[in-house]
Formats: structure tokens, sequence, C-alpha cells
């Protein structure tokens, strides 16, 4: 059961709207020699970016896929799901990540525009936590009243 | 720094070794290295092994071996970098030796994939990836490497039947290899008709897991000319790194770290490219094969797949490559895969191949991959003259 693991990365895979929670989990050494996390001061995982520029206030949560892929033979934990699709994502912020897509109505495909939503990723075996996380749906069209 | 050479070679054949433990075949491989170079002892052992721990419940592969083999009591280490861990230890070992503090050394590489089956094997190899960012999205080195290929085909306008060149190349070598774990040769049209792993990689594109060990004897080239008829020299050993993830690379179909391990790699050896006669690439994934050749510079961007032909890949062709089957035909054994290119290569070299001879061949390039990319490790081989 990995319950430390999962509790540690709760804000970066809800992406919470807080300044720095990108989920990339990179700790570049600052020039002032203390590495981002302590820089930052309330523990956030923070990018380069997000430590030279204070406009990293909204998270991004729209982009586009950039490659996707039909995964037929899962991992552990994950085979209930199989065949799910797997895919990177470009933020709109220009930054990259990899996610699943959900909510598939057609068939996905490179450009196609997405939204991030909260899903369950998997369950941490029989006994164990339900993880939940990001993945990306096509982007739903708002209705105009 | 001193100049270090093989002089000693063993390998056992890639297969589902059901009967057989990890530490029954690495001493089967390190027996058969160890009498090839006529030493009755070595100053350390270097084991070359990724996943024991996840398999077979076993770390501290440096000892265990060291005692396993009747030695007990030599300096003993187990070195890791995915599936470069092979190039890795081989790249210690010769650390080791070329810097004076040892002057013999055993590279011993071993991996049992299949004393864990079905979905949980996937797991562990995913732990190869990024385990935050990538796996635990559900992730496997198949589903990236099939990312990866799906961007190439759209980039360059590339069809999937483009890359059965490389598997077919990989398999009418392994038939030859009596070590090798597929013997079959790949008729034409089976490479379309295979089924999808992630797409669009499909069985044919992806190396199958093996349990399998090979072993190399290092010696001091000074050392060595006494003790054995045919030394090969490590004329260059490099390695570099590039972002785990993929998401976090500037260039995702530039192979950076296999560009950067070659460049250093040919620069100490003092010679181009166009000089080595023999490639050992990691061909786990029919692109990942594509994008090293590009990042070796024997092709332009997009343009790696059009080298997936007999008469440049082939035995007897301008770039031959995995000649004794690569990882997709003689298998892929994990920690271990570094070592057996290094086998091949030396065998080469020997003019020992066999049925698999490149004829003439003098210079010898083995390149150790991990993951998608991650780890990058070049050695670059010549027969002491």
């Amino acid at each position: 059961m990995e319950i430390a693991r999962h509790w540690r990365l709760r804000k970066q895979r809800y992406l919470l709207p807080e300044a720095g929670e990108h989920p990339v989990g990179v700790y570049p050494i600052a020039p002032n020699g203390k590495s981002a996390r302590s820089a930052n001061g309330h523990g956030a995982v923070v990018t380069i970016e997000a430590e030279q520029s204070t406009a990293l206030q909204t998270q991004v949560r729209t982009g586009t896929v950039y490659s996707y892929t039909t995964v037929l033979n899962a991992p552990a934990d994950f085979e209930e799901q199989a065949p799910y699709v797997l895919a990177l994502i470009k933020l709109d912020d220009g930054s990259m990540l990899t996610a699943q897509l959900t909510d598939l109505g057609e068939e996905p495909y490179i450009g196609m525009q997405v939204e991030m939503v909260t899903r369950k990723l998997r369950t941490d075996g029989d006994a164990g936590i339900i993880i939940y996380g990001y993945k990306f749906r096509p982007t739903l069209a708002v209705a105009n009243a | 720094m001193r100049d270090v050479s093989i002089i000693g070679i063993g390998q056992t054949p890639v297969a589902e070794s059901w009967e057989q433990p990890l530490r029954e075949i690495a001493s089967q491989a390190a027996q058969i290295a160890l009498h090839d170079s006529g030493l009755k002892g070595i100053d350390a052992l270097f084991v070359a092994n990724m996943l024991a721990g996840e398999l077979s419940r076993q770390e501290h592969l440096g000892a265990l071996l060291a005692g396993t083999m009747g030695m007990a009591g030599i300096e003993a280490v187990r070195v890791e970098a995915a599936d470069a861990s092979g190039g890795a230890a081989l790249r210690q070992a010769y650390l080791s030796i070329a810097s004076g503090a040892i002057d013999t050394a055993m590279v011993l590489g071993v991996e049992k994939v299949t004393d864990i089956v079905g979905s949980a094997r996937l797991s562990a190899m995913a732990t190869s990836l990024d385990a935050e960012f990538e796996a635990e999205q559900g992730a496997t080195p198949a589903a990236l490497a099939a990312l990866l290929m799906q961007r190439y085909m759209h980039e360059y306008n590339v069809p999937l039947e483009a890359f059965a060149g490389f598997s077919e190349n990989a398999h009418f070598n392994g038939s030859l290899n009596p070590y090798a774990m597929y013997r079959n040769k790949l008729r034409p049209g089976m490479f379309a008709a295979a089924p999808a792993v992630a797409t669009p990689v499909g069985l044919f594109d992806a190396a199958p897991d093996g349990d399998g060990a090979a072993a190399v004897v290092l010696a001091a080239t000074d050392l060595a000319r006494d003790l054995v008829p045919q030394p090969v020299r490590i004329l260059a050993s490099a390695a570099a790194s590039d972002t785990l993830a993929l998401h976090q690379r500037k260039d995702m179909l530039h192979l950076a770290a296999v560009t950067r391990s070659a460049q250093k790699a040919l620069m100490q050896a003092g010679i181009t490219n166009n000089d080595v006669d023999v490639l050992e690439l990691h061909d786990s994934f029919t692109i990942l094969t594509a994008l090293a050749l590009e990042a070796l510079g024997y092709a332009g961007r997009g343009e790696g797949h059009t080298l997936a032909r007999p008469e440049i890949i082939g035995l007897q062709g301008s770039r031959p490559l995995s000649t004794f089957g690569g990882l997709k035909a003689r298998g892929h054994a994990g920690g271990a895969t570094g070592v057996y290119q290094t086998v091949e290569i030396v065998l080469q070299l020997r003019g020992a191949a066999g049925a698999n001879q490149v004829p003439g061949a003098r210079i010898g390039l083995a390149q150790s991959v991990g993951g998608l990319g991650g780890t990058a490790i070049t050695h670059i081989l010549v027969p002491v003259e």
C-alpha cells in the first residue's frame, strides 16, 4: 500500500489553481543554491519557469493532443480499463504532459482540442486507496443561452 | 588512463528459462567467459541487471554472484541504468581498469524476466519510465514508443510498413544465431498483420523479453596481449543522459542522449560514424531504431526508416545492424542486453561470428540505451593489432 507517495502528489493530480502546482516534478538548483522546493516556501513542486515568473497564477487546463496511442497490453491495476488511450498533451501554455484521454465520442487525432478533468487513475491493489488524477476529454462546447 | 581490452566472452541462450534461477544462468555465462579469458580469478565483478528486485525479490547481486561463482571476497557491485545497465556496467569496469585501480574485471549481465508474468511484469518494466508522471498515468515502454511512432508517422508522413525492414533484418540474422530467442524469419506480410500492443506499435515492432546472461572479462591491454591471442580493445567509452519523461524533452523525435554519447565516443576513437563496420543498437522498438540511426547521423530527420533495407543494414550491407538478431530476434534480456551486444561485437572482430559474420569487420560500435532514450552508453571496439 503506497499511501505517502500518492498523498504527496494530490495537488499535482487535481491541478489545483495554486501558484506553481505544475505536474512536472522538476527540482532545479536555484542560483542561490537552494532547491526550488525550499525557495517556494510552502513545499510546492515548481518548474524553472514558475520560479522566475509570478505569472503562473492560473492553471492551464486546456491543450491539444500532440500524440496518442490505444494501449492494449496494460500494466497491473490498469487491466480493467484496457484498452485505453494514452496521449501526450500540449497544454496551451506550451508545456507538455502525459495523460489518458477519456470521454472519447470519436477517434482521437493529433491536434484535437482537449480539457482537463478529474478521473480515477487506478486503485492501489485490493486494500489500498483509490488514486484520482487528471485525464483529458475533448473540449465540450459551451452552450450559449 | 590505461588502455583496456576484452579478453573473454560468454553467453547463454536468450529464452524463457523457467527451470533456471538467476544465479544459475549468471554463473554459466561467467564460467564460459572466465574460461575464455584464461584467468583463474578477477579483481572485481560488475553485475548488469535492471529488475531483479522487482522480478525475483533479489537485490545485492554483486555479493550474491561473487559468492555463487566461488569468488566471495572480491570487490563486487551491481550497476543499473534500466536497459542500459549492460553498457553502464561495462563503462564502470572499463573506468576502473583504465584508472589503474584494478587490473582485471568481469562484467556479468543477467536478467530473469520470466520470474514474474502478466501485467505485473509490465508494471515492473514501467519502473524505467517516470514513475509519477508517466507510469502512474498508465504508460508502459510500448505505449511511449507508440506515442513517438505515431508522432513520427504524422510529422514525416511515413506508413507503418516502412518499419518492417528492421524486424525482417533482425529475424533473418537471428535465424543464424544459436543463442537467439527467435529463430524464425519474418515472411513478407507478417509484419503488417501483427496484432497491436499499443497502436501503432505491433507485436513485430517490439522486442521480446527473455531471460539471459552474458559476460565479458576485461584486462589492461598490456596484460591482455600476454593472456589471449585475440584481445579486443575498448577504443572508446562514453555515456550521456536525457530527461527521463518524454514530455520533458524539447525535441521528442531527436534522441539527444544517443547523439551526445556517440559523438563523445567517436571523438575519443578519432573516427567518424562512416568508419564503423558493424553496429549493435538498441532496437527495443522499431521506432527507436529509426530515431537512433538519425541521431547517429546515418540518416536525416524523418529518414531513418529509409535505411530499413538489406542492402544497407544486412550482413553484407553498408551499415550492418543487429547482426545476431538484435533485441528483436536475439531477445531483450533487460540489463544483460548491453553485454550481449558487446559479446556479439567481439565475435565479429575476432572473425568468429560464423554464419553471422560481417566480412572484414574491424571497427564495431555497441550502444546500450535505457528506456526511451533517457540513458545512452556507447562503446567502440577494435581488435588489438
